[in-house]
């Protein structure tokens, strides 16, 4: 890691729901720019570190910066710093693709005068960062230069089209990214963001994050449960287990320390635990978690 | 990794979330986030036609089975020539506030398919979500009440028509409605599944309905009933309804309906608000 101010700061962070720790003393630090994955058993305390993160959830003890700014005094600049996608399919799958933009673009925007140029030139930008020209190509929006000087992407994108419902997977997933994206967030959280997606769905996915981390310098935290897919595209990943960060560090220096083959090794070493073919555990997770995934699974047909 | 094709957007590389909308302040960001919500409920209207047809049934059939057979045995003594013009207002009222209770059932699913915890992760203001919330009920109710006035012209019931009293049913009814969707958040934050949330949704509906003046004047319950229906909200949203519209009211005192609605309102805003993001535990 750099010596620069890290993006994401967790120190001595602990969560608990009455008698329940669900988090327990974890601490680990981002630097900007990085692609840091949160690995971990279905249980394992990774949602609710990202809940806190978000601000969604206040910590019991301990405490988290994000961007510079502290999650329980700063909440409101943390929400303003971040862009956040839950493992479920959050789009709304009754607006178009372009509606669903606008909306996010217009609750993370603030208003004002000027906003709405602003805002269709910031579609526009994210559309092409996330390489779905071809879904929003019309006739509609021509966004051109923001008031505030935003370099014209020339992309042309249609308010019209085809409900969200009716997308591929791959496309809903790159869709929702794009909408994290609209308030050019310093810190991406994204949860499980390739579950449920076929291999080439999850190839493009991957390689929309990379270009937007090398363009944009963007931090991304990110949660999965496929080894293959954190042992790749992840810069640095902390094991946490039952609320606990068991194991941190470089993907190569992992295998490395525990003399593994791969990283799904390293797993098993520090979480007791093995995974089943698809990356998911052997033993089942919780049924709010099975429910989810077979959730997120059905709207991603 | 592969190299990203597309050149990349050279704005992004100058950040400026967190500036921009915070500098945009709270109440910009209050209407901007209601008007959002709104907009998006009128959009997914606008795509779903049949969905405002379905709903419009419901207060139609009250309105000509349920109004004409009462008409017809002239049973209830309300003030009005036509019992159908007597019963509209209260339709208008309870299928607004069927569309608003039962809204919380969308913060549930929204919570399931993760909607709830991205725009709580927003920097939009609990207050804001929620109404925003209350907002998109609002357009549902009033598209669905503009459609009921249609009908009512169309039909001839007698309606004493009048720029201020339409614009005032409105405002009534939206108000109404806001309230009854805060209620209803409120449920939802606490009750977490939806077929429970349906039951005890209709638990709650059916005694607001039922002992309120939207089927009958007040001075037809029995005492202990009476009781209830004055300290209903939607009694005074029924009768300041029928006052603006028919001209006929238990009082006459449209500001006093206008007063207990928009307390009840701010009462349920403010539970809602606080409860809201307790939603997603």
């Amino acid at each position: 890691m750099s010596d620069a101010t890290p993006a994401l700061l967790i120190d001595g962070l602990v969560v608990r729901f009455g008698e329940l720790e669900a988090v327990g003393g974890v601490s680990f630090a981002v630097a900007p720019g990085e692609v840091f994955g949160l690995l971990g058993p279905n249980g394992a305390g990774k949602t609710t570190t990202i809940r806190v993160l978000t601000t969604l959830l206040p910590p019991t003890e301990g405490r988290a910066l994000v961007a510079g700014h502290d999650v329980r005094s700063e909440a409101l600049a943390v929400r303003a710093s971040i862009g956040y996608i839950p493992q479920a399919i959050s789009v709304d799958g009754a607006l178009t693709a372009w509606e669903n933009l606008d909306f996010y673009g217009r609750v993370t925007g603030g208003g004002g005068r000027g906003s709405k140029k602003e805002r269709h030139a910031r579609i526009a930008e994210v559309v092409e960062t996330m390489g779905l020209e071809q879904l929003l190509a019309g006739s509609g929006t021509r966004a051109g230069a923001s008031s505030s000087g935003t370099r014209a992407t020339g992309a042309s994108v249609s308010r019209s089209g085809r409900l969200a419902r009716t997308l591929s997977g791959g496309m809903l997933r790159r869709l929702e990214i794009a909408s994290a994206l609209l308030n050019r967030p310093q810190v991406l959280f994204l949860d499980e963001p390739t579950v449920g997606l076929d291999p080439t769905a999850r190839a493009l996915v991957w390689e929309r994050l990379q270009a937007l981390r090398e363009q944009s310098g963007t931090t991304i935290l990110v949660t999965t449960h496929l080894m293959e897919e954190a042992e790749r595209h992840c810069d640095r990943l902390a094991v946490i287990d039952s609320g606990r960060l068991v194991e941190q560090g470089e993907p190569a220096e992992l295998i490395e320390r525990h003399g593994a083959d791969s990283l799904e090794d390293v797993f098993t070493s520090v979480t007791g635990r093995t995974l089943a073919p698809d990356g998911s555990e052997s033993e089942e997770g919780r049924l709010s978690d099975v429910r989810a995934q077979r959730r997120t699974a059905r709207r991603l047909g | 990794m592969s190299a990203h094709s597309a050149g990349p957007p050279a704005a992004s590389a100058e950040p400026w979330s967190g500036e921009t909308v915070l500098a945009a302040g709270a109440l910009a960001r209050l209407a901007e986030g209601t008007l959002a919500m709104a907009q998006a409920e009128l959009r997914k209207l606008r795509h779903d036609h049949l969905d405002i047809v379905t709903r419009s049934v419901q207060p139609l059939l009250w309105l000509f089975i349920f109004g004409t057979a009462l008409r017809h045995n002239r049973a209830l003594s309300v003030g009005a020539s036509d019992y159908r013009a007597y019963l509209a207002p209260g339709v208008m009222a309870q299928a607004a506030m069927f569309i608003a209770i039962f809204y919380g059932l969308s913060v549930i699913w929204e919570r399931d398919v993760g909607q709830l915890q991205r725009l709580l992760a927003t920097p939009l203001s609990r207050s804001a979500i929620v109404l925003g919330k209350a907002a998109g009920a609002c357009v549902r109710a009033l598209v669905q009440a503009l459609l009921l006035l249609v009908v009512l012209a169309a039909t001839g019931i007698g309606v004493r028509w009048s720029v201020d009293g339409v614009i005032g049913t409105l405002a009534l009814l939206v108000l109404g409605t806001a309230s009854f969707a805060c209620m209803s958040m409120l449920l939802a934050s606490v009750v977490k599944e939806r077929e429970r949330f349906m039951g005890i949704g209709q638990l709650i509906m059916m005694p607001l309905f039922f002992a309120s003046s939207a089927l009958y004047p007040l001075s037809l319950m029995p005492g202990w009933l009476h009781v209830i229906a004055r300290v209903n909200p939607l009694t005074y949203e029924v009768q300041g309804l029928r006052q603006m519209l028919v001209g006929v009211g238990a009082h006459g005192e449209v500001w006093l309906d206008f007063l207990v609605v928009a307390g009840f309102f701010a009462v349920m805003l403010a539970a809602a608000t606080r409860a809201y993001p307790k939603a997603i535990l």
